[in-house]
């Protein structure tokens, strides 16, 4: 006799290729406890949160509470499989809407329709009915995905918390999205967005002219903030300390020195005065033999504590 | 009398103090003051200020001596005093406030810079529930494979001993590959 074929279970055969793991159990508890990895992103920012995860390869939900909103995103074995944002709709609707396949009518259609139905349902009925591929589904949830995580990387405050082995419910299409190229580009991104800083995370660095100066420098005209800057220049000096004596503030000395180095003018290397290697001098053989048994002697004096 | 030292490093309240307090056969030598901002008070009290002084005797002519630098970045002046002579150094990470795991790796890259000794991490409170693993500390503190980073609770006698011991047998390895190098 056929066994009655049930929405749920064509769905799940639909979708296998997304993510295989997403019908287990929404908290996986097992006898162990995880360790808590929890802090700030003032801390541990979102580029070293996404690639501790993807090394240790994780699967959990890593929830970030931000000043004015909480994201929420779930990995499974390191790779990105969903990200939310609280102040956002991420039903497949709305997805289908932002990636330009489906209208703004049709998205409120379907909303309103939808109900209660799950994304999986909800796509498969979309594919049947011929309104959308399965191939249009699955690059919008993954751009959806992406353009949440991308903002996080602006985040620069915000308490985070990751839940090992919690993930999302059976209901959402999961796009497994490898970290590594997510951790590029929104690192290009956040550089982009933070340049000065990224480009001059220290100003107990100090200044020097570079060896081969760009060509076009002979057509440079720097500005008299500029030039005061230049004036300081020495290995001696930090940045911090050009900025002290020309009364500037951080950002400003930042982005003086920032254009110095865009031009070709200027490279940043460590001050000379930093603390000195003490040179060691080779040992004698029998100082070194001496020095193996003191080292012996506290060994055998901690153990025996 | 022959007297040895090891310097024991780290971020404002990583547990240095407490560390040194565990081992020392003697009451910990501890110049501390009341902390002065309101953020370091919500930390703890009182602060080192100079260092730390602990000792184990290891035998009649034998002393080893242990010192816990100033946490805060305004006393780092001490630390180029105190390395001066060390043995080895251990640079303590309080695993439960990823706050000041930049500037543990600042204080442990600075130390480098002072001597060429052998030194371990110690990541200390592993026994309370916001500890960061050991996996996830070493990729935060992006420590190379061959660093070591070892589990440690500064209130734990047992744990503090392996610390010590660690660094010990690294001590010991660099003089036999010393020695192995000059035959």
């Amino acid at each position: 006799m056929m066994q009655p074929v049930t929405l749920t279970r064509k769905v799940v055969k639909f979708w296998p290729q997304v993510d295989s793991g997403y019908n287990q159990n929404v908290h996986d508890t097992r006898s162990w406890k995880p360790m808590a990895l929890k802090g700030n992103l003032r801390d541990f920012s979102t580029t070293q949160l996404l690639n501790l995860i993807n090394l240790a390869r994780k699967t959990g939900t890593l929830t970030i509470q931000g000043g004015s909103d909480t994201a929420q995103m779930a990995f499974r074995e390191g790779k990105l499989i969903r990200a939310t944002l609280a102040s956002e709709d991420h039903t497949l609707a709305d997805m289908l809407h932002k990636s330009g396949k489906i209208s703004g009518k049709q998205a409120a259609a379907l909303r309103a329709r939808s109900g209660t139905i799950a994304d999986k349902e909800l796509g498969l009925l979309l594919i049947n009915a011929g309104y959308v591929t399965q191939h249009d589904i699955i690059q919008s949830v993954k751009q959806a995905t992406l353009d949440v995580i991308y903002k996080l990387f602006a985040w620069v405050d915000g308490m985070f918390r990751f839940e090992a082995n919690k993930l999302p419910e059976n209901k959402h299409i999961l796009v497994p999205i490898d970290l590594d190229g997510v951790i590029m580009e929104g690192s290009r991104r956040a550089r982009e967005l933070e340049q000065l800083q990224h480009e001059l995370p220290n100003l107990d660095m100090a200044l020097k002219f570079t060896d081969r100066p760009d060509p076009r420098l002979r057509n440079a005209n720097l500005s008299v903030d500029e030039w005061r800057v230049v004036s300081f220049i020495n290995p001696k000096n930090t940045i911090g300390q050009i900025a002290r004596a020309n009364n500037m503030d951080e950002t400003k000395i930042r982005r003086i020195v920032y254009g110095l180095m865009q031009a070709g003018l200027v490279d940043v290397i460590e001050p000379v005065q930093k603390p000195k290697v003490v040179e060691q001098r080779p040992m004698t053989p029998k100082a070194a033999a001496e020095r193996r048994s003191l080292v012996n002697r506290l060994i055998n004096r901690i153990r025996s504590l | 009398m022959q007297t040895v030292k090891m310097v024991v490093a780290g971020p404002y309240a990583a547990g240095k103090t407490q560390f040194i307090g565990t081992i020392s056969e003697i009451d910990v030598v501890s110049t501390e003051k009341a902390t002065a901002s309101i953020e370091e008070q919500s930390i703890k009290n009182s602060t080192t200020v100079a260092m730390d002084f602990g000792r184990i005797t290891v035998d009649d002519d034998l002393v080893l001596y242990l010192f816990g630098t100033p946490g805060q970045k305004r006393f780092d002046f001490m630390w180029e005093i105190l390395s001066e002579g060390m043995l080895g150094f251990i640079v303590m990470v309080d695993s439960t406030r990823p706050e000041t795991f930049r500037e543990a790796v600042n204080i442990m890259n600075t130390f480098r810079q002072y001597a060429t000794t052998p030194f371990v991490i110690a990541a200390n409170k592993q026994d309370l529930p916001d500890a960061w693993s050991i996996e996830d500390l070493r990729i935060a503190l992006r420590l190379d494979n061959d660093v070591k980073l070892l589990p440690c609770t500064g209130t734990d006698r047992e744990s503090v001993k392996t610390v010590l011991l660690e660094l010990l047998f690294s001590i010991l390895e660099e003089l036999e590959s010393e020695a192995l190098i000059e035959e």
